[in-house]
């Protein structure tokens, strides 16, 4: 799968550039610092060109020698890496711990009318504005609109809206959206972008305390 | 003559005296007895370990022990496994192979340890040792499945293929069946670590048709659905490590899973797990009673499951578990395995900044109550007390190795807001077998002086945002007199612990300091002073020298060595 389109590099909203991620642990009277060096980094930049599905070690699990190139910023939607990179090796968990405990929330995402589908990890967001920012960019001929509260997806070209959608452990396809984030990331199976006229026959909005989740 | 006679035994008498001397500690030391006892021991051992493969050289081993049957070697320093090494630091294995090639056509065992292991080193091995049996790489990295295939193509007489905790280049899964199939020695396979789906046909014929199979680690890619069917041709098995432990509840399934389990009467080790659904527990409830060790720390279940589980599992003596097991879990532990001896406890959430899970210091008192094998331990928590760790020290004087990770950095006695000083300096005072210690938590200088006075056996110590002087590290280096490794993070150690304590870094394998406070001058003294160590800097942003004077080295690697400088140092390594 690439990129539809490989100039399309949004800004993150997160300011991922490496003066920000700097961190200084400071200890009384010193000002040395743990500084993200570019060549640890280098994994999450890396992700410019590719699908935002793809898993990416944040605090530099992944090895391979690296070219960053500080004009790149990945789309914005993934989790700040400095909540992952907050230090280096800490605490310490070994890397194919972590990914063990991340893969497993990659979810498909369907585009009704759309040929293929995409690929997303919800392990990389922290909210939904953040997930639906990050479809925005994968399907980049959407914007994003909140009517009425509810977040609505607008096809620019044609006008169509688009409601996010998911198949929940139950089998039931639900609205994105009711439900607290942590609860929606355990509980959905899948994504669909559902035209709006057919999104109609989805069930009304649930309690937050529905039972889509185990 | 007579005086001859009195003082020396025929060499065949010797070797036959030194076949019952078997750790290397020991071998070692006979070795230095005397001058014919060296002789006499070269020739005849037959087992070598080496923990820094940069401490000698491939050629200097081969030259004295020429009859060498199994070789261990480690790598890259521990702190390789959380990231602070770079790519290319070194750790290369091909050196070894190729000299052992030649030098040891008998070789049987090769064992390795965060090294760098190429495909090219593996088709080496595969064509170099015909009577080769048993390969071990652990957390080593650099090889992809094409080497794997020429292991399994090419040794005849491969018992052992571990290849726990390695990143390897999964190109696909079709290596494993390379193995032919007229091969039937197979008695271990470990192959956890790897992504890709291998043949489950291939997998099932070759557990099929090795009747001496007694480990089975599966990876995540062998479906639930599949693993009966590979107990049913194995029920000797006495380790098996599943894959993904997922599905939708099937009672068929599950029945037939309980039954295959069933059949395996001499189980004693489960692990794998991953993604683990309550629905299927019970399909392992037969065996629970037989296990000694249980690997859970995959298995996302929750503590009323887990206790379900561990419940019944009396005989545990190893368990790694998640923190899901939280306190009420850890209770239970404690009341029912009263024969657990290691526990490790891992974080479900490393980096969130909230606890998740109900899991404190109570939870780490209850078992160091309730378990009195208890010895070794690995903890990752968010709150610690020093009367938690008193009570620990008091309760578990056999203590021999103790990990504790409080997650955030420099986190104070939550009761008192004081350091945790006092509770690890109950901990070495009372765990006087105490190997190996990992500290946490706020710590000043005090800590050190409590681990210099009483640890006296104490091997291997990491120490991470701890300290406030170089008296700290001075307190460590001067007073721990069994200490061989030393690994330090982000604390204020500077040049003088080091310069002062030069001479300790000889007896110790290795140094590890990272975002200290240690200059590059100091660096470059103690590498002239003391030309029997190396010292590696590591700095990835430029030459050292090109900052000022006080700027401190971003990463420093100090060990031993008779090997003199390495020549495969990258870069950014400078010596």
């Amino acid at each position: 799968m690439s990129t539809e389109n490989g100039t399309c590099l949004p800004e993150s909203d997160t300011g991922l550039n490496f003066e920000e991620t700097k961190l200084t642990l400071g200890l009384p009277g010193e000002s040395r610092g743990v500084v993200v060096k570019t060549g640890i980094k280098r994994g999450y930049l890396e992700t410019v060109d590719l699908n935002l599905g793809r898993s990416v070690d944040l605090d530099g699990g992944d090895r391979k020698a690296c070219d960053v190139n500080p004009e790149n910023r990945v789309s914005g939607g993934a989790k700040p890496p400095a909540t992952e990179a907050q230090v280096i090796g800490w605490p310490p968990v070994r890397g194919y711990r972590k990914n063990a405990m991340k893969s497993c929330r990659y979810v498909k995402v369907a585009v009704d009318g759309a040929p293929y589908l995409r690929k997303v990890d919800l392990e990389m967001y922290n909210s939904y504005q953040q997930l639906l920012a990050s479809l925005e960019d994968m399907f980049s001929c959407f914007t994003i609109r909140n009517y009425l509260s509810e977040r609505k997806i607008v096809d620019n070209v044609n006008g169509v809206e688009y409601v996010p959608t998911y198949e929940d452990k139950d089998g039931d396809w639900m609205l994105v959206g009711d439900v607290p984030w942590k609860m929606f990331v355990e509980s959905c199976k899948r994504l669909r972008l559902m035209k709006s006229s057919e999104a109609i026959e989805l069930a009304p909005r649930t309690p937050p305390n529905c039972s889509s989740t185990s | 003559m007579l005086k001859k006679m009195s003082y020396s035994f025929p060499e065949d008498v010797l070797e036959h005296v030194f076949s019952f001397v078997t750790t290397h500690k020991d071998r070692n030391a006979i070795s230095l007895v005397c001058k014919s006892w060296y002789e006499v021991e070269r020739w005849c051992r037959r087992r070598v370990f080496v923990g820094n493969c940069y401490a000698v050289s491939p050629v200097m081993v081969t030259r004295r022990f020429p009859e060498v049957r199994s070789v261990e070697l480690k790598g890259k320093p521990h702190f390789a496994d959380f990231n602070l090494v770079p790519e290319g630091w070194g750790a290369y294995v091909y050196p070894w192979i190729e000299i052992m090639s030649t030098s040891y056509p008998w070789l049987e065992e090769i064992r390795l340890k965060r090294m760098v292991v190429s495909d090219e080193s593996l088709e080496l091995i595969s064509k170099s040792f015909k009577n080769f049996k048993v390969l071990v790489l652990s957390s080593c990295e650099g090889f992809s499945t094409v080497g794997l295939a020429a292991i399994a193509a090419n040794c005849r007489n491969l018992r052992e293929l571990d290849l726990r905790e390695s990143e390897v280049d999964d190109l696909s899964g079709h290596w494993l069946s390379h193995f032919p199939d007229t091969y039937s020695s197979l008695v271990s396979l470990n192959i956890s670590c790897l992504g890709s789906e291998v043949s489950f046909s291939a997998l099932e014929r070759l557990v099929g048709r090795c009747p001496n199979l007694r480990t089975l680690r599966l990876n995540r890619a062998v479906p639930l659905d599949r693993l009966a069917s590979l107990l049913r041709r194995a029920p000797q098995l006495v380790e098996f490590g599943t894959g993904a432990y997922s599905a939708e509840l099937r009672l068929d399934v599950l029945s037939t899973l309980d039954g295959a389990f069933s059949s395996c009467k001499e189980l004693k080790s489960l692990s794998g797990f991953w993604d683990m659904v309550p629905a299927y527990l019970p399909a392992i409830y037969s065996v629970c009673s037989g296990l000694t060790s249980l690997n859970l720390s995959y298995a996302t279940i929750q503590s009323p499951d887990l206790i379900k589980l561990v419940g019944r599992c009396l005989n545990l003596q190893s368990l790694w578990v998640l923190d899901y097991i939280e306190d009420s879990g850890l209770e239970a532990i404690a009341a029912s395995c009263k024969d657990l001896q290691e526990l490790r406890v891992f974080p479900s959430d490393p980096f969130g900044v909230e606890p998740n899970v109900s899991l404190t210091d109570q939870g780490l008192v209850s078992v160091s109550e309730g378990c009195p094998r208890l010895h070794s331990v690995l903890y990752f928590c968010r709150q610690m007390s020093n009367a938690a760790l008193v009570a620990v020290a008091r309760n578990r004087p056999n203590m021999t190795r103790f990990r504790l990770c409080i997650i955030e950095p420099r986190t104070p006695d939550y009761l008192t807001l004081e350091p945790l000083d006092v509770g690890f300096g109950a901990i070495v005072e009372h765990c006087k077998e105490l190997r190996r210690l990992s500290l946490s938590g706020l710590l000043t200088d005090r800590v050190f002086e409590y681990i210099g006075t009483y640890a006296k056996k104490l091997e291997m110590l990491s120490v991470a945002f701890a300290g406030n002087t170089d008296l700290g590290l001075h307190h460590v280096m001067s007073g721990c007199e069994s200490l061989r490794k030393l690994e330090i993070r982000d604390c204020p150690f500077g040049d003088k612990a080091i310069l002062a304590n030069a001479a300790k870094l000889e007896t110790m394998r290795s140094l590890w300091m990272s975002s200290c406070s240690v200059s590059f001058e100091a660096c470059k003294l103690l590498g002239q002073k003391m030309p029997r160590l190396n010292v590696e800097v590591i700095d990835e942003s430029g030459p050292p020298d090109s900052r000022p004077q006080d700027c401190p080295v971003e990463k420093l690697y100090i060990y031993r060595t008779v090997a003199g400088p390495r020549f495969d140092t990258p870069t950014f390594v400078w010596t």
